[in-house]
């Protein structure tokens, strides 16, 4: 029996009542078998969906040529950005598609075990997950052996190499990694690491076929992608949606406010569009001619009544004091670059000067830090000033926007926990 | 031993997590390295030659003076 071809594919539960292994096995079931699930597996086209968007194959494939028996596969649902609650869904909703992917993945590169990586401060995905892994033990499946860690939530620390080194008992801090590819490597054996997302559409593709995958989607991003969105609406969504309808269309099923003066997509690391271009089509290829792309999968939706250059700041200040701080760029360009927004947006008396020295400083950071954190940041503030070009030019002159006066804030920023010492030493 | 290729060319890669800013590579390669506000170091983007001899020599003397190692040469690979 093949599942018919519809939106739900991943969130096929209710979310909140994860789906039994038995019910999992009815809702799923099929006879699709295939010679090599790697070439299925790369014929699917399935992109990462952890915000890189890399080639899962390749990934998978590099991996598999790497040498030794006892190879980790690490799926990663630590979901750093605050306003992403897309791995938590899936896994209140359906964790057992996860563990078929990641159980996929490690027949693919031939690994014994499976690390399941939840954050610590999301008890109720730790309880699904723990939940799945117990029925699977007592219905004595075969395949790998599964683990569930907890990992302490930080921004930083679902980076993958922050995640691995945590693994290996050591900080959760990113490392520098100067050879490209980095192969991680858990106790010396190397790691394959995706996102939760990413295993749900590898199970499904193992289970339904790469063609019935590509049903749906772009021929360049296939498949149906988790969204969440929040911002100016009744509250956050998570939702399923298929690549290439429009970011309108996105909004409107969300039920969000239509007249808004910009979105702010990706993430925190991510770039804000014009309302104007909220007719493009929600996929990679097409959002990368304003620069922003689909990224971790959220969508934050400023309303008339925000202002966008407080927003920026409220992020940009969150995301240096998320900064692990082990790199100069990082520990002290954040912070200047979250005082210049501040300057900005307040309308001091230096505005002007903060204006021109933003912009500096940006092409000073970008890419000097081991990861990307600071590079996300960059690319954020880059297009603030780019989107909201007229009212940086308003504050920087003393005029500040009418939205800065509201005081209404539409991006969810987590409360700062050492706000007085934001600069490091 | 003895044999030099010429050809070719290097750059210089810091290890931004080691470095602490002393900026003794910027004292010792002034014509790779220069310094942002901050101290730490921002490192020339283009690949140098290597039959470039006198910077090739102050790029070994930074990375030798780095009281952190966290400098390096790195060939450019040939492809």
């Amino acid at each position: 029996m093949m599942l018919a071809n519809e939106l739900p594919r991943l969130l096929r539960g209710t979310p909140g009542t994860p789906l039994t292994l038995g019910q999992h096995e009815a809702t799923y079931a099929t006879t699709f078998k295939v010679a090599s699930l790697l070439d299925e597996l790369e014929a699917s086209g399935l992109t990462g969906r952890g915000g890189a968007a890399f080639p899962t194959a390749r990934k998978a494939r590099l991996l598999r040529d790497q040498r030794g028996h006892n190879k980790v596969v690490v799926v990663n649902a630590m979901e750093g950005e605050p306003v992403s609650y897309k791995d938590t869904t899936l896994l209140s909703a359906n964790p057992h598609l996860v563990l078929d992917g990641a159980a996929i993945l490690a027949s693919i590169i031939g690994a014994k075990d499976v690390v399941v990586c939840v954050s610590r401060d999301n008890p109720n995905a730790v309880g699904n997950v723990q939940r799945a892994l117990d029925e699977r033990e007592r219905a004595g499946a075969q395949g790998p052996q599964f683990k569930l860690e907890t990992a302490p939530w930080r921004y930083v620390a679902g980076e993958e190499s922050a995640l691995v080194h945590w693994l290996n008992d050591n900080e959760s801090l990113p490392q520098y990694r100067p050879q490209r590819p980095a192969i991680l490597k858990i106790r010396h054996h190397a790691v394959l690491l995706d996102n939760v997302e990413t295993c749900a559409n590898v199970a499904l593709i193992g289970r339904f076929g790469a063609a019935w995958f590509r049903a749906l989607g772009t021929a360049v991003s296939p498949g149906s992608v988790l969204v969440t969105v929040t911002g100016a609406l009744e509250r956050a969504k998570v939702l399923e949606v298929v690549p290439g309808m429009t970011l309108r269309a996105v909004l409107n099923v969300a039920g969000a406010d239509a007249d808004s003066q910009a979105v702010l997509l990706g993430g925190y690391g991510g770039s804000w569009l014009d309302a104007a271009h909220l007719d493009t089509p929600y996929d990679n290829e097409s959002l990368a001619q304003w620069g922003a792309s689909v990224g971790a999968g959220i969508v934050v939706v400023l309303g008339r009544e925000g202002c966008g250059v407080v927003e920026t700041q409220r992020v940009v200040q969150w995301m240096a004091n998320e900064s692990a701080r082990q790199c100069g760029p990082c520990a002290f360009g954040l912070p200047a670059l979250s005082d210049d927004l501040a300057e900005v947006g307040a309308g001091r008396r230096d505005a002007s000067r903060a204006l021109q020295r933003l912009e500096h400083r940006c092409v000073v950071i970008e890419g000097r830090g081991a990861c990307r954190h600071p590079d996300g940041v960059v690319r954020l503030v880059r297009s603030a000033l780019r989107v909201f070009a007229g009212d940086f030019e308003g504050h920087a002159r003393g005029a500040p926007c009418s939205g800065s006066r509201s005081r209404r804030f539409f991006v969810a920023v987590p409360r700062l926990e050492k706000e007085h010492e934001l600069v490091w030493e | 031993m003895g044999v030099r290729r010429r050809s070719g060319a290097f750059y210089l890669r810091v290890n931004p997590i080691l470095c602490d800013g002393f900026g003794h590579c910027h004292e010792l390669a002034p014509e790779l390295v220069s310094m942002d506000e901050w101290g730490y170091p921002l490192i020339k983007r283009e690949p140098t030659a290597l039959s470039d001899l006198a910077t090739l020599e102050s790029a070994r003397y930074a990375v030798r003076g780095c009281p952190r190692q966290a400098l390096r040469i790195e060939r450019v690979s040939e492809n």
